[in-house]
């Protein structure tokens, strides 16, 4: 259709709120709810707390890094820092490990039968951390624990879970275990899914057995997903707050606080809140060094 | 019909938005104009006790009703977690309720912006007499009264022993060292209650497998119970003035009873948490706890049979004297609130002893009072059975009531309790993980890094 001299002359520049209705920037107004809670719920958080570890216990005067400085200089904290290296590798560790080898079971199973099994397996990953956290504790109960029971029917010797150091670290370590197993196997699942049954196929060819076909066409397939699961499950697992709060509340001694719990009792429970977002703070470099290593990981292995 | 344009559409949903907002405003300003009726805020404790909570909510209705105040209540916990977190979340934003029900030191942690209650405590003392010295302790800094010391909530640690296994097994009748009636306690045999009695009773308690035990772990249970048996020998971590005291004869005398002591106990008690010991008396297992009547209320339910034999009585005496641990409750007004002159009448009306009656009537019998015209009240004699196993819950001899980290300035105090250091000193010598000394060394490093 011809278009009039007149139309033309009729039509205007568009203005600046025609432009903004328009579909080019309607992703950007439907991202702008979630952009404003990131900033008011993360971001603004992050910073004011980073101020905030720089005053004093009053809050009325800065005092640079002081808090830092007595944190590094303060046994309990290095303790702190110990157990939650510990609690993170040896979590991460196993979950990881348990992770890809129910990933492997669930995959081996029949289709029908590996949906059920698949279902049952991710209860512990759906189900609140604090409920579950409840459940563990009353199997771990210092006194009466449904463990030791049923170690008792078998003549074996209870244990003290929760009242000695070690295993108390044990006890939130399993606790943690439980929870984030399903995580890496739905993960480790979907990543199998993924590998070309031709990649396998070539390999029988080649003569290889099960366990070459695991090592060079499956962990090589699953590296990356490997890397950004554990990098993830650091994170989250470093700044675990709910197993230890319910199961120990940081004892016996101080041996199984973790940086968040102690963080909230220095912050909240005795009122130095500028020591404890320091002590929060601290998992940030940590935490930053591991993704940072992980990634450029992943980037070296894709050149 | 006619053709409903753009403009025309916008026009008439902005006219009919703002008719419906005029609507909906129209009553509020209706409702304003008439009533003038002022409103109160009020975070009260959820009490744990079945139909304690109702009690409250009725006594403050009723106030509301008969002083026209629009009287808004919110009840928050049990938890002492939660309450801190709610009333820490309301200290930094200036803004929440007007009045609050605090935990044991929070008077302390937020007196910057806690309206001075001078006038309410004169009024209170005028009539029933002085709080006690754990009361003013908590609430009273520098002459400020920062909060008002509320029975609703407060407890105490008293022993709560196993009549019929003490008299078995270690031949100690505590029914007739401390009777339900303060006249008829004979001076010398409470005298001679001592913690060395109370070690030889717990050697034989222990032979007859039914051990004292109390929490030496990360909880406030785990406080209540040992850092006054630190003061009975004397030893207080921290001075009024702040100097650090922990390290003397008098702690290494008590960790060294503590080590004896944790022989007749189970090893559990190192994980335990504050019901933990509460489990331990209701199954039967153990002969004697320190708690306030709880475990007697959930036993009663649950092993009437045990409910029974248990008797709350005074501790045990050391060298340096008799001390029980408290926790008080405390009424806080926040300076930020607009509504001070009927939140203190509040204050005053629930203090007077006819609400203080009907709120101990309440939560029969857990609850304590820190004005002693308060104790004349008999749910302590009445409740049971055993009848009169809870009339010594209430101070009735020379015990001293206590919070752990007196007499350190509150907010000292309050560390030195939130961290657990005296249980968790004492569980580094008892464990073996630490001498004597070194503890005292380990702790008074603690201590510096919490005056700092």
């Amino acid at each position: 259709m011809a278009i009039s001299a007149s139309t033309v002359n009729r039509r205007r520049s568009p203005t600046l709120l025609s432009r903004l209705r328009s579909r080019r920037y309607a992703a950007y107004w439907m991202v702008l709810p979630l952009v404003l809670m990131v900033i008011g719920l993360v971001v603004y958080p992050f910073f004011y707390s980073i101020f905030l570890s720089f005053e004093n216990k009053k809050e009325t005067k800065f005092v640079g890094v002081r808090n830092y400085e007595r944190l590094i200089r303060y046994g309990t904290f290095w303790l702190v820092v110990g157990n939650s290296f510990r609690f993170t590798l040896t979590a991460v560790f196993f979950k990881a490990s348990l992770g890809l080898a129910l990933a492997l079971i669930l995959n081996n199973l029949p289709f029908r039968g590996q949906r059920v099994w698949r279902g049952v397996s991710l209860i512990p990953w759906v189900m609140p951390l604090a409920l579950s956290s409840l459940g563990w504790w009353w199997i771990f109960e210092p006194t009466h624990s449904a463990v030791n029971w049923i170690f008792v029917q078998f003549g074996i010797t209870p244990k003290p879970w929760l009242s000695d150091p070690n295993w108390a670290r044990v006890s939130t370590i399993v606790t943690n275990i439980w929870f984030g197993t399903p995580f890496f196997m739905i993960m480790y699942l979907a990543g199998l899914k993924s590998i070309p049954q031709s990649l396998y196929e070539a390999a029988e060819i080649d003569g290889a057995g099960a366990t070459q076909r695991f090592r060079y066409v499956t962990l090589p397939m699953l590296r990356k997903l490997i890397a950004i699961t554990m990098m993830f499950s650091t994170i989250v697992t470093f700044a675990n707050f709910d197993i230890v709060r319910i199961l120990t509340r940081g004892g016996p001694r101080y041996t199984t606080h973790l940086f968040g719990t102690y963080a909230f009792n220095i912050g909240i429970e005795t009122g130095h809140l500028p020591r404890g977002a320091a002590i929060a703070l601290f998992m940030f470099p940590v935490l930053g060094l591991a993704a940072f290593f992980i990634l450029r990981n992943i980037a070296r292995g894709e050149e | 019909m006619a053709k409903i344009t753009r403009r025309k559409f916008i026009k008439d949903v902005a006219v009919g938005s703002a008719a419906v907002a005029g609507a909906m405003a129209a009553p509020g300003v209706v409702r304003k104009a008439y009533a003038q009726k002022p409103n109160l805020s009020v975070a009260m404790w959820n009490h744990w006790i079945p139909g304690a909570t109702d009690v409250q909510r009725a006594v403050m209705e009723e106030w509301g009703k008969k002083n026209k105040v629009d009287v808004r209540l919110d009840f928050i916990g049990p938890s002492a977690t939660e309450m801190l977190t709610v009333a820490s979340a309301e200290y930094r934003a200036g803004t929440g309720h007007d009045l609050m029900v605090l935990t044991t030191f929070d008077g302390a942690f937020f007196m910057d912006k806690l309206e001075p209650l001078n006038d309410v405590v004169d009024y209170v003392q005028g009539k029933y007499g002085k709080y006690d010295d754990n009361a003013t302790y908590l609430s009273c800094i520098d002459g400020k009264w920062n909060t008002l010391p509320a029975p609703t909530g407060s407890h105490s640690y008293p022993m709560v022993t196993r009549i019929d296994m003490w008299r078995e097994y270690a031949g100690i009748d505590v029914v007739d060292i401390f009777p339900p009636d303060v006249r008829k306690r004979d001076p010398k045999k409470v005298d001679a209650y001592t913690y060395d009695v109370f070690l030889e009773a717990c050697k034989k308690v222990k032979a007859a497998g039914h051990m004292f035990a109390g929490a030496i772990s990360e909880c406030s249970d785990a406080d209540d119970w040992v850092c006054p048996l630190f003061m009975s020998f004397g030893s207080f971590p921290v001075d009024k003035k702040g100097n650090i005291t922990i390290e003397s004869d008098a702690t290494l005398e008590a960790l060294e009873y503590m080590k004896e002591l944790t022989e007749y106990m189970p090893k559990e008690i190192y994980g335990w948490d504050d019901a933990s010991n509460n489990r331990w008396i209701i199954s039967g297992r153990g002969s004697a706890i320190q708690n306030p009547p709880s475990a007697w209320g959930v036993a009663a339910r649950t092993r009437p049979d045990v409910a029974a034999q248990l008797w709350h009585h005074d501790t045990p005496r050391g060298p340096k004297g008799r001390y029980r641990g408290c926790l008080w409750m405390n009424w806080g007004l926040w300076s930020f609130s607009k509504n001070k002159k009927v939140a203190k009448e509040l204050l005053m009306y629930l203090s007077e002893s006819a609400q203080q009656w009907k709120l101990i009537s309440a939560a029969k019998g857990y609850d304590m009072p820190q004005l002693k015209p308060m104790y004349a009240h008999p749910v302590w004699e009445e409740i049971g059975p055993p009848k009169g196993g809870q009339y010594n819950y209430m101070f009735r001899g020379d015990e001293v009531p206590v919070v752990g980290g007196y007499p350190a300035h509150p907010t000292i105090g309050a560390q030195i309790y939130r961290k657990f250091l005296i249980p968790v000193m004492a569980a580094k010598v008892t464990t073996g993980e630490m001498t004597p000394k070194e503890a005292m060394k380990w702790c008074a490093r603690e201590l510096k890094e919490v005056i700092e």
